[in-house]
């Protein structure tokens, strides 16, 4: 795992083999600072402290291990994690995208237009509404990267006006999806597990591509050193187009996937909402807001702890509105301790 | 001041510069031009570099040496002039396109990527893949091994190049452009930033470089002493244009701080005059 660069591996002048004879307490020291050096590591401890207190203490617990709520867990999980993927990649190359909510609200309103009153075959609707969201994805690009406007305002325009586009075309009524595609729907969205296949299906490919390829690297350097990058012949402009395409589509698919998950096209899904969980999710997962540095995994496992607070109050009773100050506080708590670790590894590294 | 400052006989592109006439040439540069804007960086450059030369780059502060070199690596494009490499007249697009030509930098900022490992940053834009996913055993070897015969003591390659000294980032970057196999290496200011030993390092690499006798080196210095030591021959660049050339045995540092001293005391005067006449008018 220490050949991750971004990941904090062991400091310089640490002997390269580990503490050569330890005992079991220094050997397992080495496991605990290894595991500390990784940077989702806060975030997976307070899942898993949620979980043992959403499971075990608190007043709803009864309810929490069953395999309903497990699936819900998922469903709520899914939307986030997938718009945060695309978050993760903008936010370390040094943009954001304030948009994907909306082409999640769009897209399929898209998919149901061309399927009934255009007669499209379900697949190639779908395809198209995908699409969509690439062109959506340029268009942030264009504007940002070769025009020059800062992505917040972009993003926060293209946004708007698919806002305002959704509710024009749909006269702000809620559809069901076409018969015609129930099939392929069940498996986009709507059997009990497939949002949670598809979570962790991306979620790997998505980690794999930042890690271990080039795209992910030049990622790194376009938000680490934009201009260094491109003295070193990184092109820029075209990580940060795809970077937003990226980010578009994958908010066109949770639309598609939400809509066949409640049979509902519904005008009021998506939105900032969907975004602002999905930035939450990656910066409570370690990616920074300034650039430079990120991981999908923590985004994912940000995601979680959000799904599982969300899940978990809902279960114990608590009202609807006390809810959004407890899910207010517990993010601020879990930034909290995931600031105070990092500076805990810094300490490590130094000394 | 001497007869090769402004007004003097400046190297004329057809090879009547005074130096260096018997090896082959690598690079010509043609009345090469530049501006920013209102700014003129460049006017009319002239210059030349035959194979194993070591030519050195001095001027004052916004000379536009840097923005040069800026030029003969593909990362700008000059407004006018030409740019020949063995005779074959070339233009330089991009920073790929130079690197493909043989041509390859050390910029003054280094071009460094704080988070990203030692390796990562020496193979950027150059990675060892295996199909789509990089090859990281691959270059955590091959960099070890480069930093090795280089002498550059690092105890991994794993350490983000956030966390090393000024000059420990200096030698990456000298590393990573010394080992891509570059027939002309352009260094801006490779010695900034550096201790007296890691400077030590860095020169006994470019004299190994010239040794070998294929690769041929401009580097930009502000220390006349270093430079008058490892290079073979020196070009003064004064306002966008070459306005000396000599062997660097046939010249001294008292001479070069001497033109240099000269041209301060021309500014001066030149900035006298013109309070005057504000203070006239």
């Amino acid at each position: 795992m220490s050949d991750i660069a971004q990941r904090a591996p062991e400091a310089i002048g640490a002997p390269p083999d580990g503490p050569g004879k330890a005992s079991p307490w220094r050997r397992l020291g080495h496991v605990g600072s290894v595991f500390i050096e990784q940077r989702e590591a806060t975030i997976f401890v307070v899942a898993v402290l949620l979980v043992i207190y959403f499971g075990f203490i608190s007043s709803a617990s009864a309810d929490f291990f069953t395999k309903a709520d497990i699936i819900n867990i998922t469903q709520i999980m899914a939307p986030i994690a997938i718009i945060a993927i695309g978050e993760v990649l903008l936010l370390i190359c040094g943009e954001i995208d304030l948009s994907p909510g909306f082409v999640y609200l769009f897209a399929p309103f898209l998919m149901h237009y061309l399927i009934d009153f255009y007669g499209f075959p379900p697949l190639l609707a779908i395809l198209v509404s995908l699409l969509f969201g690439l062109v959506v994805g340029w268009i942030n690009g264009f504007f940002t990267v070769t025009v020059g406007v800062p992505s917040f305002i972009t993003t926060f325009a293209t946004g708007f006006f698919l806002y305002g586009l959704t509710l024009w075309t749909s006269h702000a009524e809620p559809v069901p999806p076409s018969a015609s595609v129930e099939g392929i729907g069940h498996w986009i969205g709507s059997y009990a597990w497939s949002m949670l296949a598809w979570t962790l299906v991306l979620v790997a490919i998505f980690h794999v591509i930042l890690i271990w390829t080039r795209w992910g690297l030049y990622t790194i350097a376009t938000g680490g050193n934009r201009l260094g990058a491109s003295e070193a012949g990184v092109n820029v402009a075209r990580i940060k187009y795809g970077n937003f395409m990226i980010t578009a589509m994958l908010g066109a698919f949770v639309g598609l996937m939400v809509a066949f998950q409640v049979n509902t096209i519904d005008p009021s899904a998506g939105g900032f909402t969907a975004m602002f969980y999905a930035v939450t999710a990656a910066v409570i997962g370690g990616t920074a807001m300034l650039g430079g540095s990120g991981t999908i995994l923590g985004a994912f496992l940000g995601s979680f702890v959000l799904a599982l607070l969300l899940d978990g109050f809902n279960l114990m009773g608590i009202s609807a509105n006390v809810i959004n100050m407890i899910f207010g506080a517990a993010v601020l708590v879990a930034m909290v301790a995931n600031v105070q670790l990092a500076r805990l590894r810094r300490a490590g590294r130094v000394s | 001041m001497t007869s090769e400052t402004p007004g003097g006989a400046a190297p004329t592109p057809d090879g009547a510069a005074p130096a260096a006439d018997d090896g082959e040439e690598v690079l010509r540069v043609e009345h090469i031009a530049k501006r920013f804007g209102a700014v003129t960086a460049l006017v009319d450059v002239n210059m030349r570099l035959t194979r194993g030369e070591v030519l050195g780059l001095i001027g004052d502060n916004g000379a536009g040496k840097s923005t040069l070199l800026k030029i003969l690596c593909g990362f700008q494009q000059p407004d006018s002039g030409r740019i020949l490499l063995k005779g074959q007249e070339v233009t330089l697009k991009s920073v790929d396109q130079a690197r493909s030509l043989g041509i390859d930098v050390v910029y003054q900022d280094l071009a460094l990527i704080d988070q990203l490992s030692v390796y990562h940053n020496m193979f950027l834009n150059r990675e060892k893949v295996r199909g789509p996913l990089l090859s990281n055993r691959a270059m955590r070897r091959l960099a070890r091994q480069r930093l090795d015969e280089m002498g550059i003591g690092l105890t991994t390659v794993q350490a983000p190049v956030a966390r090393l000294s000024g000059g420990q980032r200096q030698a990456i970057a000298v590393a990573r452009a010394v080992y891509s196999d570059a027939k002309i290496l352009l260094l801006d200011e490779p010695l900034a930033a550096m201790g007296a030993k890691e400077a030590a390092i860095i020169l006994e690499l470019i004299r190994d470089l010239n040794r070998r006798g294929d690769v041929s080196i401009i580097v930009i210095a502000h220390n006349y002493g270093q430079v008058l030591e490892i290079t073979d021959r020196v070009n003064l660049l004064q306002h966008g244009e070459i306005t000396l050339d000599k062997l660097s045995k046939d010249t001294s540092v008292q001479e070069l701080n001497d033109i240099v001293i000269a041209e301060y005391r021309h500014a001066l005067e030149e900035r006298q005059r013109l309070e005057e006449r504000q203070r006239t008018a």
